[in-house]
């Protein structure tokens, strides 16, 4: 599980976490709303161990080790996965090339045997299949000539292989069509289980309908100021944020 | 004030001056009258200094403040060679070796310059300036032996691999190969080029090279500069190419304490090509160095140029590309672009494209950026779980892609992807 206890985080010098404390148990999915500003994605990117994210008070753990004391890639292989929200293009990295050198890196690392060439295409082709994605964007460089749509469809190809104990999607239902956000929501819904968690981020109630989570807590102004079931997600979309700021 | 003896430009002077009657072509009238031009040319230059245009930021201080010794010449010496996988001919301390070269299979005429010099009259200087380039005059006044490559008209050579060895030892060698490669018209050749030495030895490798492709020829020349660590290479490629004809170089200039790239190609018939293309790299220490200048002097030629840097530690590159397009050479289509990646605060690139253009109907393009790798491809690939030296070493490669993506002969780029991630093991990433 992940545990987030007190979290104090700056960028630039500029406050954006101000204590914030969640725990997201082990099998559990959790949604964090919130305005702008109100410091979704510095979450994601303190999680993943982002340069220039800078850590001043509070801890992180996942399954009780520390995650904020461990280089990105540790964080990975600890079980760790973030969906960005605008992932890059890498001209030049071939994307077939990157997932397995990603999945071999990985089980390397937990002491598991690399996989060639062949098993992973044939891992490959089964999940792109689910995810609607031609076999040719393996060929491709890395979301080089992507759509947005494209590129989301690929972070989630990449969560389907590397198979994480725990998820961030940040916003990545933006500039999602409907079609697409089902997929989506598919390969996360398809994780899920008791060893799997994971923390969505999102301004909108239309992800949730399909990634149904089991709470929704309101980010404002770097903290947790509101938690709740699934229906809170609908009050928000009902009233808007600034009426549960307004309570708070 | 008097030159120091046993060092730099006097030093060379004297051993020509000690070897003039000795050396190949010794008693052939034109072959001495060019030594002796060449000589004079040295004469009144020495070693270039960096008030010259053209070595602003290449220093030769180190070289011409350098004592040098003699090749060796023992044959008993017997070095390990790499395995070969094509026709080879083997160069030990510029002196070719017969007994180490496995010559079979080249449909070319394939010789020791040192045997064929008295035939080579209005070949072996037809190209190369020894007026205008310092060490050019140095090769010309001193070359003891190179290899003479001669593809008749039509004939498909194949791929031809030359080796350069530097020999283990103290002396400090010095030496100047001159290589002629003449393809007739519509031959095809393919050389895949190795410049290699012991890692503590220091010496100079000064090659030169006078290149004719005839009409609707076509050579590849891939190059693989990996001397040692001490070694000096510096290198100076003449090509000249006929109507229709292409000249494909391609370049890893890796090696060495300070190396050279040269390349002078002349585009002499209307529909000839050029094709320059490189990758350099640098750690600690190092000195990499690539200036091309390309003429287009007919019409309808076209040239096409790809430099990529990449430089670690505290190293130090440099890209200089001059095109100059003559008046009568409309319909010209150039393009140039050198891009430099820089890996550690401490290394340095200096870049100078040139253009030249004296015709009104061109099509000329070029571009130079410099940069370093990008932090969000970086944390996006550590991200994944790929460790921070893999992702450095995969973002690298992926930048010289695009040149090396432009070698079109398949051994030739075989061998480059060898040669670079043989840099990676020697270097690893030092940021």
């Amino acid at each position: 599980m992940l545990k987030i206890e007190n979290l104090h985080a700056t960028v630039d010098g500029k406050q954006i976490l101000n204590g914030l404390t969640l725990e997201i148990p082990s099998g559990e999915v959790h949604a964090i709303m919130g305005p702008n500003g109100s410091g979704k994605s510095t979450l994601s990117y303190v999680l993943a161990g982002r340069e220039g994210y800078e850590v001043t008070e509070g801890s992180v753990s996942l399954n009780g080790v520390d995650l904020l004391a461990m280089e990105p890639e540790e964080r990975a292989v600890a079980g760790m996965f973030l969906a960005f929200q605008a992932p890059v293009e890498l001209p030049g990295v071939g994307n077939a090339n990157f997932l397995r050198t990603a999945l071999n890196a990985i089980r390397r690392a937990r002491g598991e045997a690399e996989i060639d060439a062949m098993q992973f295409l044939k891992l490959a082709r089964a999940r792109m299949k689910e995810l609607h994605m031609p076999e040719e964007m393996l060929k491709r460089p890395v979301n080089v000539g992507f759509s947005g749509g494209e590129k989301k469809r690929n972070e989630m190809l990449q969560l389907a292989l590397l198979a994480p104990r725990f998820a961030v999607l940040d916003e990545t239902d933006s500039g999602l069509d409907i079609d697409a956000l089902k997929l989506v929501s598919d390969t996360v819904n398809s994780l899920r289980g008791p060893d799997f968690s994971a923390l969505v981020i999102t301004h909108y109630q239309r992800l949730l309908n399909h990634i149904v989570p089991d709470r929704v807590h309101v980010l404002s102004a770097g903290r947790i100021i509101k938690s709740g079931g699934p229906e809170l997600a609908q009050e928000l979309e009902a009233a808007g944020y600034a009426g549960v700021q307004a309570a708070a | 004030m008097t030159a120091v003896s046993g060092t730099g430009a006097a030093a060379f002077l004297a051993r020509y001056e000690g070897l003039r009657t000795r050396l190949p072509g010794a008693r052939v009238a034109w072959v001495e009258a060019l030594r002796d031009k060449a000589a004079d040319a040295f004469r009144a230059k020495g070693f270039p200094t960096r008030r010259t245009e053209a070595w602003k930021y290449t220093d030769l201080a180190a070289v011409a403040g350098a004592a040098f010794g003699e090749p060796l010449t023992s044959v008993d010496d017997s070095p390990a060679l790499p395995p070969a996988t094509h026709p080879r001919a083997v160069f030990v301390d510029g002196r070719f070796r017969p007994d180490l070269s496995t010559l079979d299979g080249v449909a070319a005429q394939v010789e020791s310059l040192g045997a064929a010099l008295p035939r080579l009259e209005g070949r072996i200087g037809a190209l190369a300036r020894p007026e205008n380039e310092p060490l050019a005059a140095l090769n010309t006044m001193l070359f003891e032996d190179g290899l003479v490559v001669e593809v008749a008209a039509g004939a498909a050579a194949g791929t031809l691999e030359i080796l350069s060895l530097a020999a283990e030892s103290e002396r400090a060698p010095a030496f100047h190969p001159r290589h002629l490669v003449r393809l007739g018209a519509g031959a095809t050749l393919t050389i895949i080029e190795t410049a290699t030495g012991p890692a503590a030895a220091r010496y100079l490798h000064n090659p030169v090279f006078e290149i004719e492709v005839a009409e609707g020829a076509r050579l590849a020349h891939g190059r693989l500069q990996q001397e040692g660590h001490e070694g000096i290479f510096l290198s100076t490629v003449y090509a000249h190419v006929a109507a229709g004809g292409v000249y494909d170089n391609f370049t890893l200039n890796a090696g060495a304490k300070l190396a050279r790239n040269e390349i002078h190609v002349a585009l002499t018939g209307p529909k000839a090509e050029a094709h320059m293309n490189g990758v350099q790299m640098a750690g600690d220490g190092q000195h990499v160095d690539t200036t091309t200048s390309l003429d287009h002097a007919a019409p309808d030629c076209s040239s096409r140029q790809t430099y990529k840097t990449v430089l670690a530690g505290r190293s130090r590159g440099v890209f200089q590309g001059k095109i100059h397009v003559h008046q009568v050479a409309q319909k010209t289509d150039g393009y140039q672009m050198n891009q430099a990646l820089l890996l550690s605060p401490d290394a340095e690139i200096d870049s100078k494209p040139q253009l030249e253009i004296y015709a009104d109907d061109v099509k000329c393009s070029h571009g130079a950026t410099v940069g370093e790798l990008d932090a969000d491809h970086l944390f996006f690939l550590r991200s994944r779980g790929i460790p921070e030296a893999q992702a450095k070493a995969m973002l690298v490669e992926a930048f010289l892609t695009e040149a090396v993506e432009a070698v079109a002969d398949e051994p030739i780029r075989t061998a480059l992807e060898q040669g670079v991630a043989g840099w990676w093991q020697r270097q690893g990433v030092a940021a």
